[in-house]
């Protein structure tokens, strides 16, 4: 096949393999009023995808706090601004890390293992086993965990904020000796709920949507092998990451462009 | 696996993050500082608010005393009209004024009020009479740069004719 | 064809069936088949020869090419999904491996068709779980898990699973794949015993000629592209003489089915002119 052929092939690959994973997206968007219906099943998901991931996101926030503080500190300090170091600090984690951070963290932590799971379960016929037995394996298996995901991110994204603040707060604070009332009432007047809180949790639901809907997707679509289940795995955390780092700038674009 | 160990398990995690949510909302941001939506209306108009945002503070004696809860403009007076939510504690006199400062050199712009000596106070939905609209940069620098030339000894038909041949 | 359901002793049919998965692989060259009502019918053949994806057709997969496969008489139509899910649970799946639910136990795989198909109390559910396990002499490993469980046990458990709704219909694919034999008497003794004990339709897809002969009353043998090769029933299939019978039926490692996968002659890629001694 002379190169140009070749070249139009994979586009028209690229294209199908987009419209493959766009009816999957609608088909796992149907499936939900089960997920609502099967909630026991749902709770387990999130117990899986969420609460197992809250150690590597509280440990993370909690450096990330370390570590912006004490950067932050450096910076602000040579123009006399050591006391907005809490509202830098807390406009940065909720507007920008703790929603991207998180979705990468979570892409790779719960993602990889949504994506294992599922290609295993895939290879060991259990899904064809339940369709078998009249059973959609998209509302039983599929779309609680989709529901789970969605839920657990944005959770998770407000954990990782919240405790990088109290991080902050302990090196700015406690160990550089900022003042106390200083650092909260600054961060107090100038964050704003609406723009910057509530901006930060629907980017996190966004990710979440993002991250567990990729996940789903390459293990569903993986080859039953296990060379098969580990390429797509990797898959999982490179397309994720990616989309949240895009999805991340047009969202920040869009929320938080005009003052 | 133990089934109700799991449900307490995800119940705690989304407790959590509840929790993690007031904290962000009350403890790291403004809403807290808002007491609850108990505030009375008042409207002012100015010729010019300049860079003044919906939710800027309304401040009496340096005090956050409300917020500004809307911004429009007036078709007819061509003025701009700003809705004050002012907290139901404090009460202001009849003859009260707003002006619009800045909070240090270039900082965000607020509403401040200051208190008139009328014994009658504003009630809900009164506009304030008397109003300063916000100190435009250019208006400013134009008139520093008027004044000296008037004192540069000349009149004014001086400057004109100057920056007529310059152009 | 007409599809009007008409009494049949057949409970399948499969009626001049052309299937590929794509245009390039035809699977099933118009082949027509039937399996009569309580019996156990097994299809042999090698791998490849479209045994697995006959399975798959009859149970709404996949849709023919070509031509009809009907359940009692009615057509299989695919693309109707509430009539697809009253075949399904009329027909029970073995599937080669078990493929049982890793992450729920014993008794929740065997109780899973229960629990979503009927409304049935907890206390009967459980009740029918034992007894299916018990059918397959399991019923002390309820409380196990999979990882638990060895390959011979885990393809019990699966047939417990299979007929937990009592089936017309039982399909199993290769049962007594990699099994010891030991297991594989137990095996092929479930599986008479079922069909005999519940009036069931068996179809068991094998390469396992010993056991299948046993335990079948009537023996398809088919090869690749999916044709047919001879069908009877196993006394008939012993007895022939057709070469491609004889050589699958004995297991003689040449014949009709080459040993030598095509290539080029063996002077050629080993640099030998022909008739040179190495």
């Amino acid at each position: 096949m002379n190169p140009l052929a070749a070249l139009g092939a994979r586009s028209l690959g690229v294209l199908r393999s987009f419209g493959h994973a766009f009816f999957f997206f609608i088909d796992l968007i149907r499936a939900m009023p089960d997920a609502f219906r099967r909630f026991n099943l749902v709770v387990v998901q999130i117990h899986a995808i969420g609460n197992l991931s809250l150690l590597i996101i509280l440990a993370s926030g909690l450096a990330v706090g370390f570590v912006l503080a004490l950067q932050l500190y450096y910076a602000l300090v040579t123009y006399g601004a050591s006391e907005s170091l809490g509202l830098i600090v807390n406009l940065s984690l909720v507007r920008e890390l703790g929603p991207v951070v998180t979705g990468l963290l979570f892409a790779g932590r719960a993602g990889t293992s949504l994506t294992a799971e599922i290609g295993l379960m895939k290879a060991g016929e259990q899904l064809a086993a339940m369709e078998m037995m009249a059973i959609d394996p998209k509302s039983r298996v599929l779309a609680p965990r989709f529901l789970a995901g969605v839920v657990s991110m944005p959770i998770l994204a407000i954990l990782f904020s919240a405790i990088g603040i109290l991080g902050a707060y302990v090196v700015a604070v406690v160990l550089i000796g900022v003042d106390a009332g200083n650092f909260w009432s600054i961060m107090q007047s100038r964050v704003d709920v609406w723009r910057d809180v509530a901006n930060g949790i629907v980017k996190s639901a966004v990710f979440g949507v993002i991250c567990t809907f990729v996940a789903l997707y390459q293990g569903h679509e993986t080859e039953a092998t296990p060379e098969g289940v580990a390429y797509a795995t990797t898959r999982t955390v490179v397309i994720s990451s990616l989309a949240v780092l895009g999805m991340d700038f047009i969202l920040t674009a869009l929320m938080f462009s005009t003052p | 696996m133990n089934k109700r160990g799991t449900e307490t398990l995800v119940g705690l995690f989304v407790l959590l993050g509840m929790l993690g949510l007031l904290f962000l909302a009350l403890k790291a941001a403004n809403l807290g500082s808002f007491g609850g939506g108990d505030g009375y209306t008042l409207t002012a108009k100015f010729d010019n608010i300049g860079s003044l945002k919906v939710r800027a503070p309304v401040r009496s004696a340096g005090v956050t005393v409300g917020r500004v809860s809307s911004i429009t403009l007036d078709p007819k007076s061509y003025q701009g009209v700003v809705q004050l939510e002012i907290n139901k504690s404090v009460q202001f006199p009849k003859d009260s004024s707003a002006r619009i400062l800045t909070a240090g050199l270039l900082g965000d712009q607020y509403i401040g009020l200051e208190p008139g000596g009328d014994e009658k106070n504003l009630a809900s939905g009164d506009t304030i009479g008397q109003t300063q609209s916000a100190v435009v940069l250019e208006s400013l620098i134009s008139q520093f740069l008027f004044n000296k030339a008037a004192d540069a000894g000349t009149t004014a038909p001086a400057p004109a004719p100057a920056a007529g041949a310059k152009k | 064809m007409p599809s009007e359901p008409h009494p049949t002793d057949a409970l399948i049919e499969i009626d001049h069936v052309t299937f590929g998965y794509d245009a390039s692989r035809t699977i099933l060259s118009d082949i027509s088949l039937s399996f009569e009502r309580g019996k156990v019918t097994a299809i042999l053949g090698g791998s490849g020869c479209g045994k697995t994806t006959l399975l798959r057709l009859i149970g709404g997969v996949h849709a023919a090419n070509k031509g009809e496969v009907r359940f009692d008489g009615k057509r299989i139509a695919t693309n109707d999904k509430p009539a697809l899910f009253e075949l399904r649970k009329r027909l029970g799946m073995l599937f080669q491996f078990g493929a049982l639910f890793t992450d729920l136990s014993v008794f929740d795989n065997v109780a899973f068709p229960l629990r979503e198909q009927t409304d049935l109390k907890e206390s009967m559910i459980r009740d029918i779980v034992l007894m299916k396990l018990n059918a397959v002499g399991l019923r002390g490993a309820a409380g196990l898990r999979i990882s638990e469980v060895s390959g011979g046990m885990a393809r019990r458990i699966a047939l417990a699973r299979a007929i937990a709704l009592d089936p017309e219909c039982i399909m199993y694919d290769e049962p007594f794949a990699g099994l010891d034999l030991i297991s594989m008497g137990v095996a092929a003794n479930l599986i008479r015993t079922l069909n005999d004990v519940t009036g069931a339709t068996s179809l068991v897809v094998s390469h396992d000629v010993p056991e299948c002969m046993a335990i079948s009353d009537h023996v398809i043998l088919m090869a690749a592209p999916g044709r047919i090769v001879a069908q009877g029933t196993p006394k008939d299939l012993m007895d022939s003489m057709d070469p491609e019978v004889r050589q699958f039926v004995r297991g003689e490692p040449d014949g009709p089915v080459k040993f030598h996968y095509p290539a080029p002659p063996l002077a050629q890629d080993f640099g030998v002119a022909a008739g040179q001694a190495s």
